[in-house]
């Protein structure tokens, strides 16, 4: 079979699992951001223990390899009794990964802020929490962007290791049409370019929104580029 | 002797705005405050001075907690401030103004938007009354035309400017400067002492570190100076300053003088 | 719940096992590629215009590209065109060619950091451009490259794991089968993850080490 007419057969479906790798990267994104940023002030602003535990929740989510995680995910539901849809599952460990790195983005970015700051919200009569809020995360933030993008890419091409439970992803059906018609190098090619692609178009978007929120003389420090580490 | 406290300044038409009594601060085991008492009445202006390390920027810090003092008292119109209230803090704090002497505005933004924040969430107001006060208070420090830019975009004058309108819109019974000119530029020094000239024309209460002699003799009620966390010297400018008075004050501003500052 | 005998007697020897060829992965992995690394990296920075633009394409294709699919692509593909690799084989090359990449970005990244100032400076003094570059641009860029890079090995030891996907018996792949054998999932991957945790704390570490030993006051604070 000429492989040209294989990668056109399998298109559809393994666009089919774009979708799934796109939403599955958005939500473990989202569940880090909603995370991460509490975690980060927490870990900026609180007490010992609350610095503690987020200090060994970080070491933890950053030190297992995702694929490890991924099948203690898989046991512990066993010895649960939870049937926890493999697409579900794959979003938590993913999510709870990024919250690791997303709350130690921010953190660098709360930290290289000025004392002053804060210090100026509180003497104007700002509550902390006012400060934290109205002064000192929208500053991070626009300073977080760039490590934020690379976190993006980085859990992008991790999500790839989510076939591995069963998530109809990219991988898992290049995989499954590979092995049925042997042309391994074709799909493995296609699944690579679509990946590559998706790192380009959402690198763009997110380099967009860093110029939108752009503010004059306040140097993100790097600009967006495609993110490190396999 | 409250009583006569009360008549006293009855007599002399003062009433005190700002009391500050017995203020101790240690850090690492080190004294950086020593027993600090200073008395603010209304539309008065005292001027801090004293080496530096002397001192002066913690006592002022103190003064509204972003350094929690260890001992003292501290009066706004005679109601004593309970430190551990958080509530009661941030209102106290509200009716006292602060310049930094690195400005501290906040970075992400406009000058505008600098002064609106606090009017907003602190005070509560709506968004056009905030935006109508700060035009006000922008064009009193003559910044008016600046309201749109950013931070990163003012020379250091003029973020100072927007920062003492930023503390103006609060309408603070008080105001504290921390050195507001050590950070500028020579050629911009007199743009902001200007702004704080016709202030303290106007009446305003405000207690200022600063090393502008000059300005210091012309306009202050009374200097105090301190060194090594202690007020060592307190009274009217041209006592302290006299021609011939043996006083530490009169050394040290001798001492600028030859170093050309 | 705990069963010490299995722990001690099956999970414990082949983890064990699997933690050899792990090491015998991540070390020659971690070299090559830094030395890849290094070379290509002087080539983004300094290369002519057409090596440059090579070594940039090389550089964004495998950043964008999950290393999953570079795994599979050499063990399951080159096959298909007549190279043939072994599980062990083929997760070294994968992991060289990656690494590499990664480590060039940090690499051309402190390379080009060096001021022109720097350069002036030391041939005024008559230095020629081998001393130069021994003396002055080498000590300067491995300091700046050295946390990028650290954090790269600390990456490669997490992503060693990936060998598992090609069937290579690492700690991973013995992890599995023993957790396939017995499903005991939940003991031996905490027992698999507490084998990962040690070593990314020791590269850490050696990183914070290494960085403490060469710390040059304010070089390196932008």
């Amino acid at each position: 079979m000429n492989s040209l007419q294989v990668i056109w057969d399998a298109l559809p479906f393994i666009l089919g699992g774009t979708l799934t790798t796109v939403s599955a990267v958005a939500l473990a994104l989202g569940m880090g951001l909603v995370l991460g940023v509490p975690m980060a002030v927490g870990q900026v602003y609180g007490g010992t223990l609350i610095r503690a535990a987020v200090g060994l929740y970080v070491w933890f989510f950053r030190g297992v390899p995702i694929l490890v995680l991924l099948f203690l995910s898989y046991g512990l539901c066993m010895s649960l009794g939870l049937a926890l849809p493999p697409f579900l599952a794959s979003c938590l460990v993913m999510g709870c990964i990024s919250t690791a790195y997303q709350s130690q983005i921010f953190r660098g970015a709360i930290e290289s802020l000025p004392q002053g700051q804060l210090r100026a919200a509180r003497a104007l009569g700002m509550t902390d929490g006012c400060g934290i809020a109205c002064i000192i995360l929208p500053q991070a933030m626009r300073l977080s962007l760039p490590g934020w993008a690379n976190e993006f890419s980085i859990l992008l091409k991790d999500s790839a290791v989510c076939y591995v439970l069963g998530t109809q992803e990219i991988m898992s059906r290049a995989t499954v049409v590979a092995q049925r018609t042997h042309e391994h190098l074709a799909l493995f090619a296609l699944a690579g370019v679509i990946y590559f692609i998706l790192t380009l178009v959402v690198l763009k978007l997110l380099r967009a929104l860093e110029d939108r929120v752009h503010i004059p003389g306040y140097s993100t420090g790097g600009t967006i580029g495609m993110g490190a580490a396999g | 002797m409250s009583e006569t406290v009360a008549q006293l300044s009855k007599k002399t038409g003062a009433s005190p705005v700002l009391q500050v009594s017995h203020l101790s601060k240690k850090l690492g085991g080190k004294p950086i405050l020593q027993d600090c008492s200073l008395t603010l009445n209304r539309g008065e202006l005292k001027v801090l001075i004293g080496p530096s390390g002397a001192g002066k920027s913690t006592l002022l810090q103190c003064i509204n907690c972003l350094i929690p003092p260890d001992e003292g008292k501290i009066l706004l119109e005679g109601r004593a401030l309970d430190v551990a209230d958080r509530r009661a803090l941030c209102a106290f704090r509200a009716q006292v103004g602060m310049i930094f002497q690195d400005f501290n505005l906040f970075d992400h933004l406009t000058a505008e938007e600098n002064v609106v924040i606090a009017l907003r969430k602190v005070r509560g107001m709506s968004r056009q009354d905030a935006n109508r006060r700060a035009q006000e208070e922008l064009g009193r420090v003559g910044m008016a035309r600046r309201a749109g830019l950013y931070p990163a975009q003012l020379s250091g004058g003029q973020k100072q400017r927007v920062a003492i309108a930023r503390a103006l819109a609060m309408d603070p019974r008080v105001i504290l400067l921390d050195e507001p000119t050590s950070a500028l530029d020579p050629e911009l020094v007199g743009e902001v002492l200007a702004v704080i000239k016709d202030l303290a024309r106007g009446g305003m209460t405000m207690l200022m570190a600063t090393h502008q002699m000059d300005f210091a003799r012309a306009l202050a009620h009374e200097i105090l100076f301190m060194e090594q966390g202690i007020i060592i010297e307190q009274g009217s400018p041209e006592v302290l300053l006299a021609e011939g008075s043996a006083t530490r004050t009169r050394d040290f501003c001798k001492h600028l003088l030859e170093m050309g500052a | 719940m705990f069963d010490a005998a299995f722990v001690s007697q099956e999970l414990l020897p082949a983890l064990n096992r699997g933690l050899l060829v792990s090491v015998a992965l991540i070390v020659p992995a971690g070299v090559l590629g830094f030395i890849g690394g290094i070379l290509l990296g002087c080539v983004r920075a300094f290369g002519s215009p057409w090596a440059r633009r090579l070594g940039d394409a090389y550089t964004s294709v495998i950043r964008g590209v999950p290393l999953a699919v570079q795994l599979m692509m050499i063990y399951f593909a080159l096959p298909k065109v007549g190279i043939y690799f072994e599980p062990y084989g083929a997760s070294l090359i994968s992991f060289i060619l990656c690494n590499s990449a990664y480590q060039s970005e940090y690499i051309r990244g402190a390379l080009l950091s060096i001021r022109q100032g720097q350069i002036k400076a030391a041939q005024a003094l008559g230095m020629d451009s081998l001393q130069t570059i021994v003396w002055i641009v080498i000590p300067q860029a491995a300091r700046r490259a050295l946390p990028g890079c650290g954090n790269e090995i600390i990456y490669l030891i997490k992503y060693s794991s990936l060998a598992y996907l090609v069937t290579c018996m690492e700690l991973m792949g013995e992890g599995k089968v023993v957790a396939s054998d017995t499903f005991r999932y939940t003991e031996v991957f905490l027992a698999v993850g507490a084998y990962y945790l040690v070593m990314v704390t020791l590269a850490t570490w050696l990183l914070h080490w290494l960085e403490r030993r060469f710390h040059v006051p304010g070089f390196g604070a932008r």
